[in-house]
């Protein structure tokens, strides 16, 4: 009765079914919250890298796929924890981005857009299908060692510490990279290089150089993305690059591709988005919703929420 | 200082220069003046490093530089004023200089040359945290001849700064070169406005389809019939 008399004496009225179904609604978002951090991680690496070389680059799921398998092998063979692990998975990605940027992307600079994409397409099938091939195709479980589940209960809601690690480091990453892109000369070059790459060489900024730097770093978000997909869902295996980096390029698109702080908007809309409709509605829709967002998006404002035509890129 | 020679230049199948040779001495302003699509952006790209020539030598105190990756080019010396300004619109004024000093070290003297730039152009130290893309065209050209000085360069590469500026303006950009000229700095400068350009150098040249086909004094240029006739109104 006395919590009753206090809430009545709100501005407005609520009954204890209402505050039930608020609670629902925040603890959705707070699941939601997760899933958008991961999505927006990869979704920096798509813009990113549409930004300066304009190349959806399908390979970039993978990217994130190899790093939840350095970060599984950084936990399982040499006994580091989960923040070491993913610094490890974070090195390995900035390398193996830079190395297929070299081989693969470079050079094909300057030959047609579909030219560049088809083989975006085949890096992506190399990565899946080498890793089946050396790793086998079965699905590895996370080590709970690494990660002990511990829930905590506020105010009702039910967070976890795998929420808040990864919401924490997904920050924290969004942060550094902010800081990058606005305050250091690279940051710089790498924007100048994406508005006008002839106007760059001639302050003598290295073309070449700033989008390697550029794939080392979307690589390593994507890769910390993945160490946080393994805490997330439990298991890893070589085929969980592609549904999410779907859903982080639809992110991408939805942010306005080629803009940084697009892609970290579109990739929280799009988590919260998919736990609400597997929440409310059914799970059995949850992927379809990343292409139905797509679609509509392509069909209102192709641009994006964030798209001017003469907006920052990187 | 800058010896140009015999250069041929191709577009796919167009051969934009053709044996085009000229000569920069050191500390003089020397024009290169010619009607559109003559070839003069594609004679300064080609000195920048930003097209290659298919033949002939370019030589930069002694340095091959057809040789030399672009990026390199501006290391030794030479930085350029683009066609159509080139300032990187969605970046402040700041951030458009500390670009024109990238491959700068001298971080102390690099906000030295900041400070110059703005004594120089006051209106961009009003707009210094200024988005460039907001910038006015006589304010863009002055920002994009700033960067170009940033990086402290002993050749520096203009390609019509006067386009399509107020006849007020033009007079300002013209006195601001002459003025970067009396403290050191050698010029080429590429123009359609020949009377200003031949106002100010030392020595003119006339490119016409890919080639040279004047050179001479300012005061020989202007007295020339063709010259008259083509690019001084009569
Ligand atoms: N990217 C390009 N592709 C093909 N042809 C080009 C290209 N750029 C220039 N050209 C051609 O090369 C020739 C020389 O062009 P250039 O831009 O050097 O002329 P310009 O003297 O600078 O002219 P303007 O005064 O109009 O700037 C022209 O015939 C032009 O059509
Ligand atoms: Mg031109």
């Amino acid at each position: 009765m006395a919590t009753g008399e206090a809430l009545l004496q709100l501005p407005f009225t609520v009954n204890k079914g209402e505050v039930a179904i608020m609670l629902e609604f925040v603890q959705q978002l707070v699941n939601g919250l997760s899933l958008g951090a991961i999505y927006a991680l990869i979704a920096l690496g798509y813009t990113m890298v549409y930004g300066i070389i304009m190349l959806i680059n399908f390979a970039h799921g993978d990217i994130m796929m190899v790093g939840a398998f350095v970060g599984f092998y950084s936990i399982t063979l040499l006994g580091t924890n989960i923040v070491m692990a993913m610094i490890f998975a974070m090195i390995a990605c900035a390398v193996l981005g830079v190395v297929i940027e070299k081989v693969a992307y470079r050079p094909l600079r300057g030959s047609t857009r579909i030219a560049a994409l088809i083989t975006a397409i085949g890096m992506s099938l190399f990565l899946e299908y080498m890793t089946i091939f050396l790793l086998g195709p079965q699905q590895k479980v996370f080590p709970h060692s690494a990660f002990p589940l511990k829930e905590y209960n506020a105010m009702g809601l039910l967070i976890t510490n795998k929420d808040i690690f990864i919401i924490v480091s997904a920050v924290v990453l969004m942060i550094i990279l902010q800081y990058i892109i606005k305050m250091t000369k690279t940051g710089k070059a790498m924007r100048a290089v994406s508005v006008d790459r002839e106007a760059a060489v001639l302050m003598g900024i290295s073309v070449d150089k700033t989008i390697s730097i550029t794939f080392a770093i979307g690589s390593a978000l994507a890769a910390a993305a993945g160490v946080m997909v393994g805490v997330y869902y439990n298991t890893i295996n070589p085929l969980m690059g592609i549904i999410p980096g779907l859903k982080a390029f639809v992110a991408a698109v939805l942010g306005g591709i080629g803009i940084v702080p697009g892609a970290m908007v579109g990739g929280f809309v799009m988590g919260i988005l998919e736990t609400f409709v597997s929440g409310y509605g059914s799970s059995l829709y949850r992927d379809a919703v990343a292409f139905g967002v797509l679609i509509l998006i392509l069909l209102i404002k192709p641009t994006g929420l964030f798209g001017k035509d003469t907006g920052e890129k990187v | 200082m800058l010896q140009v020679k015999e250069i041929d230049v191709y577009y796919g199948a167009i051969h934009a220069l053709k044996k085009l040779s000229l000569e920069v001495e050191q500390g003089k302003i020397v024009t290169l003046i010619g009607a559109n699509g003559a070839g003069k952006t594609t004679t300064l790209k080609t000195i920048s490093g930003l097209l290659r020539p298919v033949s002939g030598t370019i030589t930069y105190k002694g340095v091959d530089l057809t040789k030399v990756l672009p990026e390199k080019i501006v290391a030794l010396g030479i930085s350029q004023v683009p066609e159509g300004r080139r300032v990187f619109a969605p970046m402040t004024v700041m951030e458009n200089l500390e670009m024109g000093a990238y491959l700068r070290k001298d971080k102390k003297e690099v906000q030295q040359d900041m400070e110059l730039v703005f004594e120089r152009f006051p209106r961009l130290k009003e707009r210094r945290r200024q988005l460039a893309g907001t910038l006015s065209g006589g304010e863009q050209q002055m920002l994009a001849i700033g960067r170009a000085l940033m990086a402290r360069p002993e050749l520096m590469l203009m390609d019509e700064p006067s386009m399509g500026l107020a006849p007020l303006l033009v007079r300002e950009i013209f006195q601001i070169i002459k003025d970067i000229n009396s403290r050191g700095t050698t010029i080429l400068l590429v123009e359609q406005n020949a009377h200003m350009a031949l106002s100010i150098a030392h020595k003119a040249y006339v490119v016409e389809t890919g080639a040279i086909v004047l050179e001479g004094s300012p005061e020989q240029l202007m007295k020339s019939e063709e010259v008259k006739k083509a690019y001084l109104g009569g």
